[in-house]
């Protein structure tokens, strides 16, 4: 099985004084995994997933993912390749406020020029998946947390991507709409989607990830698979 | 917490406040300077054109009168004694004056003057330097320097030479150039009666009365018959004043734009800056600064950039205005224009006080403001308004990041207002400038025909030039007619002739009006000398008369009435076939062709004949080749003067540079409100290229955004600029004297009036562009950390 994210060396150095934020890392990440990144505050965890989908260039190394040598795209050809190939999960959701759901779940569709028909199927395919169906022409700013959450990860797949990124994506929320959104992912990743999510989440890392890396300043510290652990 | 110190941290707050936000305080700077540049500029020319000659007239110490005083009647004590007559506050004279004729240029006037000061008449040298050897002559300032650069050498009939060294120009019009008094002797020859001018001024500005009252003083004062004549200042005045009044109607209404411009996009700029601020604003209330301080920290937050804005934009102004007054000042024949002082003070205590309003209000809404809602604000959630848009614009068939754009400023309705005022008032500016220039260009090629005809045959200057008897005042003293046949012959004969007509210039009189009426008389190819008509056609054959705008309304005629013409002995019944375009003479003449005063049977012939030629014939070479054919017909061939009008380029020029500046603004307002959207939207920005939106479609969002508000503007401002056009136009034809033809006004077309719309767009792309360019390129990581 190939991989689907291929770190050599890759290295984020912001210019400060001192080691830098994140690597030099190596990491590969095989397709249909699930892999937790954990550890603690400022150890560069977001600063990897940020290098993985192209949103900031390592200052030394390679990042291929998905057999693209990502540190080497333009910015014209890292916009195509994040929306035909990633789906990122934020946080604080990320949602346009003045578009309602379905319009913000068909956004990557329609960047990536899929027809209005295709788009609009695909998003209320994901909506019913998702459970979000009813709130499909409501705007963001009426709904839960949870249902938030659910609309995002609708958005992030709505392209099918080779990978789901995923920031944090209980961190904003209470346990109850946490552990909708955990089961949301457990699903999403049984029907085959490879899945990076970095958390602070032991529970969710536990019940989801069938490998758990550990970075430390910057560093890996540990890398265990789920396998070996139970 | 001290009072000293909390201003101190306010201060703080300030000076971070305008580092931080530099593109603002740079767009509040820079829209500051371009509208306070283009008030100094249309402000100060307000005020020159409005009293212009009375302006030069103090400050050139002009002349109330100009005498000319035959010398052989009255010596040179006789005439200086004339100084101490009652209400002679100064003079200056005599000085010798002569009538020259160089070859290939016009007859001048010369007086001798020691130098160009003195008490009376101060000449103003705007080339080269004074006149310091006997064969050294000073040029009028109004000659192009190609034919007046100093070193230039004139040939006097009878072979001798004087050189040039210099221009000058005389707000009284004494005279067209200068020499020593001594070069002004040695032209006449020894014995002949020579005449002198003296000039006077007069306590207070006489009015006619006191002036023929002056005059009939100083006739006494002198020998019989020594006073030859003399001009009043007033006739200088009135010539000069009507040029300048036909610039008031639209630096009036190009200063009022500019100045609406100016509140507009200023008031838009400071308010959304100090707008965009509402949430570090509830920050500081909430650590603990009063409502005044608040207000006052940001007033002085707009009020720095604007400061400088305005104090570069004062400095600017006055560069701008300096060669434009020099334009002006040409055309005015008039001296010494500068940008009045108070002008500069107050365009830039308006322009503060402006800034402090457009700051004043939101930062009062920011000081009323709950602290808790104060800081909400920064992250409000979209309005219904946006989102109605949003759901609407988004089911149009447009690309998706288009129709993201195109709802952009329905969330913002008061920004959007702005920008679009901002770009209908650009679009309005272009519209009118460019539809003003396309007028006076047409008024220019219309004004005078005989500017089209690329030759002129005029008579050889006399042998011997010399002081003649007495220096003639009016142009009824001409030059001697043509040898009709021969000039024509030649003509004719001379190879690359397309067409040519002659025309004489004569003093008539028509019954029923007072005073003398120019009459032009054409002869040959009638059609070649037409003007511009108004109303009815131009003449085609004898019994027929055009007429301009002013002889209609002053003789109370119309087209197809009959006016008796008087020339010299022959009386002829003309009917007026037309009404013409034409401002000499202050459009009292008449134009008919002189085969309608059949009862002389050649009278007196023509004073100068107008040739076209060929197309591809060089004009050069025509007039060599003429010359050498009109060599025994006393006459001589020369290239037409070719001037463009020098009002319409001053005109155009200034057209062309007040609607740059004024479309500049409104770039600046756009940018500027661009540059707040774009901030506040920085996280949507990222979010959208986190999930895909690429530089291309990122620009493509922000341009559409603007697009339609472009649209919009330039749909708005069009019919702003034709109506204001067309109010101008007709305004400054009344204030010349002539109405205009319907093709000098209706000058807006189709292919015109199309780009003009898409102006609109333009200036607001444009203004977009830079932003746009900032969010594409903006880094998507950093952007998703701004929460
Ligand atoms: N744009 C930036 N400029 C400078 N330093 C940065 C930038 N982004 C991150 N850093 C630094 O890099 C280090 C790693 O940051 P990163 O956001 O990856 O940590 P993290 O593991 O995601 O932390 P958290 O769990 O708090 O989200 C931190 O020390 C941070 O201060
Ligand atoms: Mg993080």
């Amino acid at each position: 099985m190939g991989h689907v994210i291929e770190l050599d060396a890759a290295t984020k150095d912001y210019g400060g004084a001192g080691t830098p934020a994140l690597g030099p890392l190596s990491l590969d990440v095989a397709e249909g995994e699930a892999l937790a990144v954990v550890g603690p505050s400022g150890s560069g965890k977001s600063t990897l997933l940020n290098l993985v989908a192209g949103l900031d260039r390592p200052s030394a190394g390679t990042v291929t993912v998905d057999g693209r040598r990502v540190d080497r795209l333009g910015e014209a050809a890292l916009a195509r390749f994040r929306r035909e190939r990633i789906g990122f999960v934020f946080q604080f959701f990320n949602l346009l406020d003045d578009l309602t759901v379905a319009d913000n779940v068909r956004l990557p569709a329609q960047l990536a020029g899929t027809p209005r028909r295709k788009a609009a199927d695909r998003a209320d395919e994901l909506l019913g998946m998702l459970g979000v169906h009813e709130h499909a022409g409501s705007y963001p700013g009426r709904l839960s947390g949870g249902e938030r959450q659910r609309v995002a990860v609708a958005r992030a797949l709505v392209n099918r991507p080779a990978l789901l990124l995923a920031d944090e994506p209980t961190g904003a929320l209470d346990t109850a709409s946490g552990h909708e959104v955990r089961e949301l992912l457990a699903e999403v990743h049984r029907s085959g989607q490879t899945i990076v999510l970095v958390t602070h989440d032991m529970a969710l890392a536990r019940s989801l990830a069938t490998r758990t890396v550990t970075l430390v300043d910057g560093a890996i510290s540990a890398d265990e698979r789920a396998g070996a652990a139970r | 917490m001290s009072a000293g110190s909390s201003l101190g941290a306010l201060g703080r707050v300030v000076r971070s406040g305008v580092g931080r936000r530099r593109v603002q305080t740079l767009v509040v700077a820079l829209a500051t300077l371009m509208s306070v540049a283009s008030a100094v500029v249309a402000g100060s020319l307000v005020v020159a054109s409005s009293a212009p000659f009375d302006h030069a007239f103090a400050r050139g110490h002009g002349a109330h009168l100009t005498a000319q005083i035959d010398a052989g009647r009255a010596t040179a004590a006789q005439a200086a004694a004339t100084a101490h007559l009652r209400g002679v506050k100064a003079s200056a004279g005599p000085f010798p004056v002569a009538i020259i004729a160089p070859a290939a240029l016009p007859r001048l006037t010369v007086a001798g003057r020691p130098s160009p000061g003195g008490p009376v008449d101060r000449l103003e040298v705007t080339a080269g330097r004074w006149a310091s050897a006997a064969n050294e002559i000073v040029l009028p300032a109004d000659l192009p320097p190609e034919v007046a650069r100093p070193g230039t050498t004139l040939t006097l009939p009878g072979g001798r030479t004087l050189t040039a060294v210099g221009q000058a120009r005389s707000v009284t019009g004494s005279a067209d150039a200068w020499m020593t008094p001594v070069g002004v002797a040695a032209l006449g020859k020894a014995g002949a009666p020579a005449t002198t001018q003296m000039l006077y001024r007069f306590s207070g500005s006489p009015g006619k009365a006191a002036l023929a009252a002056d005059r009939t003083r100083l006739k006494a004062a002198l020998p019989a018959g020594a006073l030859l004549g003399g001009q009043t200042y007033l006739d200088v005045k009135q010539a000069a004043d009507r040029e300048a009044a036909t610039f008031v109607p639209f630096l009036m209404a190009f200063g009022a734009l500019g100045l609406a411009m100016a509140v507009i996009v200023v008031a838009g700029v400071v308010g959304g800056a100090v707008g965009a601020n509402l949430r570090r604003i509830g920050v500081l209330k909430a650590i603990g600064c009063t409502p005044a301080e608040v207000v006052r920290a940001y007033v002085a937050q707009a009020l720095v950039p604007a400061a400088a804005g305005t104090l570069l934009g004062v400095v600017l102004g006055n560069l701008v205005a300096y060669p434009l007054l020099g334009d002006v000042q040409r055309v005015y024949g008039t001296t010494g224009l500068a940008v009045a002082w108070w002008v500069d003070a107050a365009v830039a205590a308006g322009a503060l006080l402006v800034v402090a309003a457009a700051a004043l209000v939101p930062a009062l809404r920011a000081g009323r403001l709950r602290t808790v809602e104060a800081i909400a604000v920064g992250r409000a959630p979209g309005t219904g308004r946006g989102r109605r848009a949003h759901r609407l614009i988004g089911r149009l068939p447009l690309p998706r990041t288009v129709s993201l754009g195109l709802a952009t400023p329905f969330a913002r309705p008061v920004r959007s207002a702005s920008m679009l005022l901002a770009v209908a008032f650009g679009t309005a500016a272009a519209t009118f400038a460019i539809g003003l220039a396309v007028s006076l260009n047409t008024i220019g090629t219309a004004r005078d025909p005989d500017a089209a005809a690329a030759v002129t045959v005029v008579p050889a200057a006399p042998d011997g030039a010399g002081p003649q008897g007495a220096v003639p005042t009016g142009p009824s003293a001409g030059p001697p007619a043509l040898d009709e046949a021969k000039v024509r012959a030649a003509i004719t004969a001379q190879p690359g002739t397309a067409s040519f007509y002659g025309v004489s210039d004569r003093q008539v009189t028509v019954a029923g009006v007072v005073g003398p009426v120019e009459a032009n008389l054409y002869r040959g190819d009638l059609r070649a000398g037409a003007y511009e008509i108004i109303a009815g056609r131009w003449i085609t054959g004898p019994g027929q008369a055009v007429v301009p705008t002013r002889f209609l309304e002053v003789t109370g005629h119309r087209i197809g009435d009959t006016i008796t013409v008087r020339d010299a002995d022959t009386t002829a019944r003309l009917r007026i076939v037309g009404e013409a375009f034409d401002l000499r003479n202050a459009g009292m003449r008449v134009h008919a062709a002189a085969a309608s005063f059949s009862g002389a049977k050649d009278p007196d012939g023509m004073d100068s004949y107008l040739i076209r030629v060929k197309p591809g014939v060089s004009v050069a070479s025509y007039v060599d080749g003429l010359n050498a054919a009109l060599r025994t017909a006393d006459a001589q061939a020369m290239t037409s003067s070719r001037g463009v009008g020098s009002v319409i380029a001053v005109l155009d020029s200034l057209a062309a540079l007040l609607t740059l500046m004024l479309v500049t603004v409104a770039g600046l307002g756009v940018l500027n409100a661009v540059v707040l959207d774009t901030r506040e939207r920085v996280h949507d920005l990222g979010v959208c290229k986190a999930i895909g939106m690429s530089p291309r479609q990122t620009v493509a969002m922000v341009l559409a955004s603007v697009a339609g508000l472009g649209a919009v503007g330039g749909l708005a401002g069009l019919p702003v600029g034709v109506a204001l056009h067309h109010l101008v136009m007709p305004l400054m034809g009344d204030a010349a004297g002539t109405r205009l033809t319907h093709h000098m006004v209706a000058v807006y077309d189709v292919p015109l009036l199309v780009p003009l719309a898409l102006g609109g767009i333009a200036i607001a792309l444009l203004g977009a562009l830079l932003p746009a360019g900032w969010a594409a390129k903006a880094r998507t990581a950093t952007a998703l950390r701004t929460e």
